[in-house]
């Protein structure tokens, strides 16, 4: 699985890196940064609730 | 109870329910019935405001997250359709680029970003930390019962934001009176004004103060615009002023009536007590957020071209409202929705609404409540409340729903 983010979209809520730390960051406006775009099993979870929470449908998850 | 909405949902535009409904008062925290009852039968229907204009009323999660994510949906006051407010009171008037659409909106709330990145809020913590001890010291420092309104929730927004704008510590207390007369229950509109304009001028002075000599304070970020030609010291003003507001409200009900419902539930109140783990604190803080939904008039919109959402057309020109209250109560995301539970995964709730114009100062107002609710009822393990239940007198018709006044003792 392969996580996209689209930066132009993201309204800096922080929503996504409460979700996966480990996975995403802000930059120094507050806008997401992806740390890893293909995150381990194991976070696949914390991604998906990331996904879910983004308000400006920012992030997807998408099948390799 | 609910006896005018037992039957099927009305169709003819003489019968249509009257928006907003209103609540049961034995059961001060639930939604009014109707909307739940709305939502049931009806997920999306006309109703009739206090003016006679006939907006559609949203009821479901699902159907609220998708309208407040479209961009057909306009937040401009100006557009056509778009619903007034929920009572006579308070006025119409724009509010920087919450009432925007894109790409003005998008410009303008990306140059306030920076310090509500999640970092930047944490590196505030031990300072909000700071303040809510003091505060409690203060409180157990008098005979009670004290009002936990005046005295702890609304204080803590205050001097928060104080630290976040950087105003000198000198200044908190003209800054103090004043915002706390922007807000307060008493105050005639005024006096309301007067205190908002002092506020302004004081903030509009301190810009000028930032332009000159820039430091590490949202201020000066503002005031770094103003000099990179972005926005006039107007537009920074009144920049600076939404997020004096935005967070004053809200953030005092959250915790007023936050701790009246934890009281009224004091197993989950012992929970919060016992736990040392910031994690089960943080989705406690959610649960509440979910659980209060105290933006209880709804989050108004224009539709700008025909949607399709429900099995209903929408039609360009229509106004709509987003019920936020019931969608944080909707059964299809939120098992057994009206059980207060602090142990429950309460993320999704769109209490700091959803979209684009989503909630600037959630990762604050989010910090802000972990502390109080993380140090409070520790510091003061014998909270309870000073008067009977029935006496406390619920904001039923203001924007943002809580208590006028919370007498506690302990």
């Amino acid at each position: 699985m392969k996580v996209e983010l689209e930066a132009d979209k993201c309204v800096a809520s922080g929503q996504c890196v409460l979700a996966a730390m480990d996975v995403f960051d802000q930059d120094d406006d507050g806008i997401a940064i992806l740390l890893a775009d293909e995150p381990a099993v194991e976070l696949l979870d914390d991604v998906k609730e990331a996904v879910a929470v983004c308000p400006a449908a920012a992030i997807r998850l998408v099948e390799q | 109870m609910a006896d005018t909405l037992a039957g099927p949902v009305p169709e003819s535009p003489d019968s249509l329910p009257e928006f907003p409904m209103p609540r049961q008062a034995r059961c001060p925290f639930d939604p009014p019935p109707a909307l739940k009852d709305l939502q049931e039968k009806a997920p999306l229907t006309k109703v009739r405001l206090w003016d006679g204009s006939e907006p559609w009323l949203v009821t479901k999660y699902a159907d609220q997250r998708a309208l407040l994510g479209d961009p057909r949906v306009s937040a401009d006051t100006d557009s056509p359709g778009y619903p007034t407010k929920a009572s006579p009171e308070g006025g119409e008037g724009k509010l920087s680029f919450i009432m925007m659409d894109d790409p003005e909106h998008a410009r303008l709330r990306r140059m306030v970003t920076a310090p509500f990145a999640i970092k930047r809020v944490e590196a505030l913590r031990p300072a909000v930390q700071k303040i809510v001890d003091d505060l409690i010291d203060g409180m157990l420092g008098r005979p009670g019962p004290v009002d936990l309104v005046e005295e702890f929730a609304l204080p803590i927004p205050s001097l928060v934001i104080c630290e976040l704008l950087g105003v000198p510590y000198d200044d908190h207390a003209f800054f103090q009176d004043n915002t706390k007369t922007m807000v307060h229950r008493d105050a005639t509109p005024e006096q309301r004004g007067q205190a908002s304009r002092e506020v302004a001028g004081y903030l509009a002075t301190l810009i000028g103060k930032r332009l000159a000599e820039p430091r590490d304070d949202l201020l000066s970020g503002i005031a770094g615009r103003v000099t990179a030609g972005e926005i006039d010291h107007r537009q920074a003003t009144e920049m600076a002023l939404l997020l004096l507001i935005a967070g004053h409200e809200t953030t005092a009900n959250m915790i007023a009536l936050g701790t009246l419902a934890l009281l009224q539930n004091p197993d989950q109140l012992a929970l919060l007590r016992e736990s040392d783990d910031p994690k089960f604190v943080a989705g406690a803080v959610e649960e509440l957020l979910r659980y209060l939904h105290i933006t209880h008039l709804g989050r108004r919109r224009a539709v700008t071209e025909d949607i399709e959402i429900g099995g209903r057309l929408v039609r360009a020109g229509e106004g709509v409202i987003m019920a936020n209250e019931i969608a944080n109560r909707d059964p299809e995301v939120f098992p057994d929705p009206d059980r207060l539970d602090l142990t429950r995964d309460a993320r999704r709730h769109v209490a700091f609404g959803f979209g684009v114009h989503q909630c600037l100062g959630q990762p604050l107002a989010r910090m802000e409540l972990q502390v109080v609710y993380g140090t409070l009822y520790k510091r003061i393990p014998t909270l309870k409340l000073a008067c009977a239940l029935e006496d406390v007198r619920f904001k039923n018709d203001a924007f943002i729903y809580g208590v006028h006044e919370l007498p506690v003792s302990w």
